[in-house]
């Protein structure tokens, strides 16, 4: 099965995978947000709205809900997080995912940029 | 995702000619600063990262730019009335090269603004803080005592802050002087390129650290000296993010924070600020019968005993769930690694190791109060 990454407005990033996503922050994010100290994850079962805040990334000063572009239900949190937030700002796209969320139906990426068109999106912000 | 941090949210775009820079403003920006609006200037918020930067402050030395700070002076022969109508604390006792730390009060009570008020040979030298300087200069000017003469020097002097363990040591290399009998809260001129500094061993950190204030043609020249002689000490700039995590640390108020003009300097634990025995101030009527009737909430520090991180705004609750206060200021410390808070509380529950509640988006979090400060 064939993965899509998908970003949002507001720097998360999406990996597509069936009708499973997972769920992070892009690199521009993590490098604004600057040192993570702490994530403040939901609980495996948890069920999310499309647009909701499911976590909360804490830096030193400053707190950031991440929010969901799709409805579901988390079937899987990044535990190693809680030990090591630090993952969040040094690898964004890879091991430092937050969640993974199944979703309610159909997924829908269409409202969503893929990489380049993100890119383009950052360029303008 | 979405930040609540405020300046993060009116961060500097090239081509803004609105905001007011420093002489340093081209320094931060080649040492690849993040650069925000703080009370109308382009400030450096972070170099390296907050974390870093408050760990070379706590174990090596750091500098600041602290510019925007406003300095009044205060001369002629109602220079120590004026001083002592508008602030709670009692210049008098200042001998030239003292420093005290004191408020400026409305009748009710309230703070205008916690200031420094350095005595000199002609007068005194007020620094405010830069988001008040302008308020504060109204103030002053109103209640001007006969004989005085107000001054505003904040457009020609530039102010760093040199903070941390090896802050002597580099100060004494680049100014060529002993420190050794430049005690706490005093200051002292020194020539500097056949310049004026004034050099005050004061600061914002917890750490030993001096203030240097001087004119602004100096600025690039003594900011550069600083990070060249200060190499072999592992010296580097340090940016607002940082400056708020070590004062939080060391217990120190924030304005706009922890105190504000509905606060009394009672009710945020400055009463020893607060001079009721001397002559008439502004606020003095109000602040002597609250002395007298108790404060009925108290400014409070605490540590998280459950998980989360305490930010300004979240209610503070008893164990039964009750409404008590609120959090001004938290973070999760970068010295001691685990959240701490300040906050009002109501006096029921302001006594050290007292259990109290954080709300913190839906959950409750136990936290408990402190006495002291959050350092060792």
């Amino acid at each position: 099965m064939s993965e899509q990454l998908r970003f949002t407005k507001e720097h998360e990033w999406i990996l597509v995978k069936g009708d499973v996503v997972r769920i992070g922050i892009s690199d521009y994010a993590q490098s604004e947000l600057g040192d993570i100290v702490f994530v403040d994850l939901p609980d495996v079962g948890d069920h999310v709205e499309e647009g909701e805040g499911f976590a909360a990334l804490e830096s030193v000063k400053a707190v950031s809900d991440v929010y969901s572009p799709v409805g579901g239900e988390i079937t899987a949190i990044n535990e190693e997080l809680e030990d090591s937030p630090e993952l969040v700002n040094e690898s964004p796209m890879d091991r430092g995912w937050i969640v993974e969320i199944k979703v309610d139906g159909v997924v829908q990426v269409d409202d969503l940029m893929n990489k380049e068109e993100y890119e383009a999106f950052l360029k303008e912000v | 995702m979405y930040c609540q941090w405020q300046e993060e949210k009116t961060m500097v775009r090239k081509g803004d000619g609105q905001l007011k820079q420093t002489p340093l403003t081209e320094k931060h920006r080649a040492l690849g600063a993040r650069m925000v609006d703080y009370a109308g200037f382009e400030m450096p918020v972070q170099y390296a990262g907050v974390l870093e930067e408050t760990k070379t402050v706590r174990t090596k030395v750091g500098i600041f730019d602290l510019t925007h700070m406003g300095e009044f002076e205060l001369t002629g022969p109602g220079a120590l009335s004026t001083v002592n109508y508008v602030t709670t604390n009692d210049a008098s006792v200042l001998k030239v090269g003292e420093i005290q730390y004191t408020c400026l009060t409305k009748e009710d009570g309230g703070i205008i603004d916690d200031i420094l008020v350095y005595r000199t040979a002609d007068g005194f030298w007020l620094v405010v803080n830069a988001a008040n300087a302008a308020k504060d200069y109204a103030w002053i000017e109103k209640h001007l005592q006969p004989e005085t003469e107000l001054k505003d020097l904040s457009d020609e002097l530039t102010l760093i802050a040199v903070q941390g363990p090896k802050s002597a040591p580099l100060v004494e290399e680049i100014l060529g002087i002993s420190v050794a009998d430049l005690k706490g809260y005093t200051f002292t001129e020194v020539t500097y390129e056949g310049e004026k500094v004034l050099l005050s061993r004061t600061g914002y950190t917890g750490e030993d650290g001096f203030e240097l204030y001087f004119a602004n043609t100096l600025a690039e020249k003594l900011w550069d000296e600083c990070l060249q002689k200060g190499e072999k000490y592992g010296v580097a700039p340090i940016g607002l993010g940082a400056r708020d995590s070590l004062r939080l640390e060391a217990r120190m108020p924030l304005y706009g924070n922890d105190i504000g003009e509905e606060i009394s300097p009672l009710e945020a634990g400055l009463s020893r600020f607060v001079k009721l025995d001397k002559e008439s101030f502004i606020g003095k009527e109000f602040l002597q019968k609250q002395k007298e009737e108790g404060v009925q909430r108290r400014l409070v520090a605490f540590v998280m005993v459950d998980k989360g991180i305490p930010r300004q705004g979240y209610p503070l609750l008893n164990l039964e769930g009750e409404e008590i206060g609120a959090v001004t200021s938290g973070t999760h410390s970068p010295t001691l690694d685990y959240p701490i808070g300040m906050g009002y509380v109501d006096v029921a529950y302001a006594k050290a190791e007292t259990e109290i509640q954080v709300q913190i988006r839906k959950k409750l979090a136990k936290a408990k109060i402190i006495k002291g400060r959050f350092l060792a």
